[in-house]
């Protein structure tokens, strides 16, 4: 069952189609990947389907579970069971780890903030009582973000990026932690430039020009991935597969 | 009353239980109700000689030479009546390589018409530290002026930390007035942190003088306004030695019909200093909003959340079992 679908969506921003007549498909309880070039419209697509500002001046329509998201705000969206983790996650000057997790929390224990941090690879000693402000690094703010997402135990996970400032090590969790959304029956979409989170993918998405250049298995999308498709030049990407193999 | 109803009534509004605080022999204490000294505990290298004037006290406080005080001395300032002046003139003297930090409760639960001045002069020895916390609880109607004036001088290799809070009970009205001079290799570090609603004014303006080589200093101000209420701050930060570091920060969020205004003044008058500035000012950061609200929160509980972050700051100085081993500056 399809858990989000994105309807013939056209979006205009500063005068500029950003999505042109998006269609797409997030399998229910599936990791889904959302690859495309720098520009390509991902990041506004995740916006339009978590609902912020800016983002809601739209063509076409967005279904979850099969009811129109239109006219609901973020929070009602994300009480619906939908969020998304920022492809650079805001600071809060101040607002403690633990207040921030908290806030998203389903159990507001602090076992379970600390059980949260600990499976993004936070020592929770260390982290509880940092403020999620400038003095955290990019990359521990991702994970913090990921924690509270993890703690939220959401529906639907737009992720932007979660590899992106994130060392080798910490890939791992940001791996781990698409398994936990797995087991607890959640859907991910997760958008990325990163082959390795490709391929924890079950479904992949090819994005160019806000259009859906193509989709199917992690193995079809990588291809393209690994043929560098940037730019396509809106080629009809089966037509350019023929040209890459006979040119092969 | 007699005292020690006042100095109960007092603690009740800090929510302190006063025995469980006497009872701690190695807490110094200091208490004061209006012009009365309630009561006074020291520690050794802590010095404390207080006078009573007609509406407050003069007093100096010393911490002696090379004397580290392990936990943060208390004092509480305070008037239970609803109307009066209290002034309190204060010196305080950390003398070189000497630490200690103080947490100040100034408390005014039940003010109509209250004015506390508070007039220090705080010399801060080499390689001394200070911290030093003012926490205001102030009741529900304002009523309250609060009139400080510090000078203050940072010795060679210093660090002063200072942190002013009002975010419990209403304003009243407010003109903060600090002045410090910091050394060389000094760090000092001024923050003030205040919630202003109703009808409440806020006057802040502080000025850092680095001086020394390598002196170091931040002016943070940070301002959560609802209603009508209004705040101003001034911060002025003069780097004139070689290697000298400052920075001022100025955060007001301003909501209903509230009105922030800041004016950062940054001068450098020697070729190898450096300073900068920022100030944001206005609403609730729109992705600090909808991050929250992505998780649930809804707008009032995310913009609730955002200014309890941003004012309640670093204050690691006013949690009890704090010792200076974990004030950084
Ligand atoms: N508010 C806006 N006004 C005008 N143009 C915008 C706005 N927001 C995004 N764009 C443009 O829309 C296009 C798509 O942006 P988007 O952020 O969705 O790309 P992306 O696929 O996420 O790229 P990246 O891989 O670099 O993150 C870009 O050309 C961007 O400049
Ligand atoms: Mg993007």
């Amino acid at each position: 069952m399809n858990i989000l679908q994105l309807k013939d969506v056209t979006l205009d921003l500063g005068g500029k189609r950003i999505l042109n007549h998006l269609s797409l498909d997030v399998r229910e309880g599936h990791i889904h990947a959302l690859i495309g070039p720098n520009g390509a419209g991902k990041s506004t697509t995740a916006n339009v389907i978590m609902g912020l500002s800016g983002y809601n001046d739209f063509e076409g329509d967005v279904l979850f579970q099969g009811e129109s998201l239109r006219g609901l705000s973020v929070d009602q969206r994300a009480r619906r069971g939908i969020t998304l983790a920022w492809q650079e996650p805001a600071r809060f000057e101040g607002l403690s780890v633990r207040a921030f997790i908290r806030a998203a929390a389903k159990d507001k224990s602090d076992d379970k903030i600390r059980e949260a941090l600990d499976q993004v690879g936070l020592e929770p000693g260390k982290y509880i009582d940092r403020a999620v402000d400038k003095t955290l690094s990019g990359g521990e703010r991702k994970r913090v973000e990921l924690a509270s997402i993890l703690a939220m135990e959401p529906k639907l996970v737009l992720m932007d990026e979660p590899d992106s400032g994130i060392d080798v090590e910490a890939l791992d969790r940001i791996f781990q932690a698409l398994k936990i959304f797995k087991q607890k029956q959640a859907t991910v979409l997760a958008i990325t430039h990163s082959l390795a989170v490709l391929r924890q993918a079950e479904h992949a998405l090819l994005l160019c020009c806000g259009r859906m250049v193509d989709k199917g298995s992690v193995d079809r999308i990588a291809y393209y991935f690994e043929k560098k498709c940037v730019p396509c030049d809106h080629l009809d990407p089966v037509v350019r597969l023929a040209e890459d193999a006979n040119v092969g | 009353m007699s005292d020690s109803g006042l100095l109960a009534a007092l603690y009740e509004s800090i929510g302190v239980q006063p025995h469980g605080l006497r009872g701690q022999v190695d807490v110094a204490r200091i208490e004061v109700h209006h012009n009365r000294v309630l009561g006074v505990h020291l520690v050794p290298g802590l010095e404390v000689d207080a006078t009573e004037r007609e509406n407050g006290i003069e007093a100096k406080i010393l911490v002696t030479e090379g004397t580290l005080i392990e936990k943060p001395i208390q004092v509480c300032f305070g008037m239970i009546p609803p109307d009066g002046l209290q002034q309190i003139v204060l010196e305080v003297e950390i003398e070189p390589r000497a630490r200690a930090a103080i947490v100040a409760h100034c408390v005014f639960p039940n003010a109509r018409q209250i004015r506390h001045e508070m007039d220090a002069m705080l010399t801060i020895g080499e390689g001394a530290q200070y911290a030093y916390l003012e926490r205001h609880i102030h009741g529900a109607d304002g009523g309250v002026v609060v009139v400080p004036r510090s000078k203050v001088q940072v010795g060679e290799g210093a660090r002063y930390q200072t942190d002013f809070e009002l975010i419990r009970g209403r304003v009243g009205e407010i003109d903060i007035d600090l002045e410090v001079t910091g050394q060389a290799h000094s760090v000092s570090e001024v923050t003030a942190r205040i919630s202003g609603a109703g009808d409440d004014r806020v006057s802040i303006r502080e000025t850092a003088r680095l001086v020394g080589q390598y002196a170091r200093g931040v002016l943070t101000s940070n301002i959560a306004l609802r209603d009508s209420a209004r705040a101003v701050v001034y911060n002025t930060l003069v780097a004139s030695a070689a290697y000298a570091r400052g920075h001022v920060d100025c955060k007001e969020i301003v909501q209903d019909n509230a009105v922030a205004k800041a004016v950062p003044i940054v001068e450098v008058n020697h070729p190898k200093a450096h300073v900068t500035h920022e100030a944001a000012i206005g609403s609730v950061n729109s992705k600090q909003l909808e991050t929250l609200m992505s998780r649930g929160l809804n707008e009032d509980q995310a913009v609730d959340l955002i200014i309890q972050g941003l004012l309640g700051g670093p204050s690691s100085i006013a949690a009890p079992e704090s010792s200076l081993r974990e004030i950084q500056v």
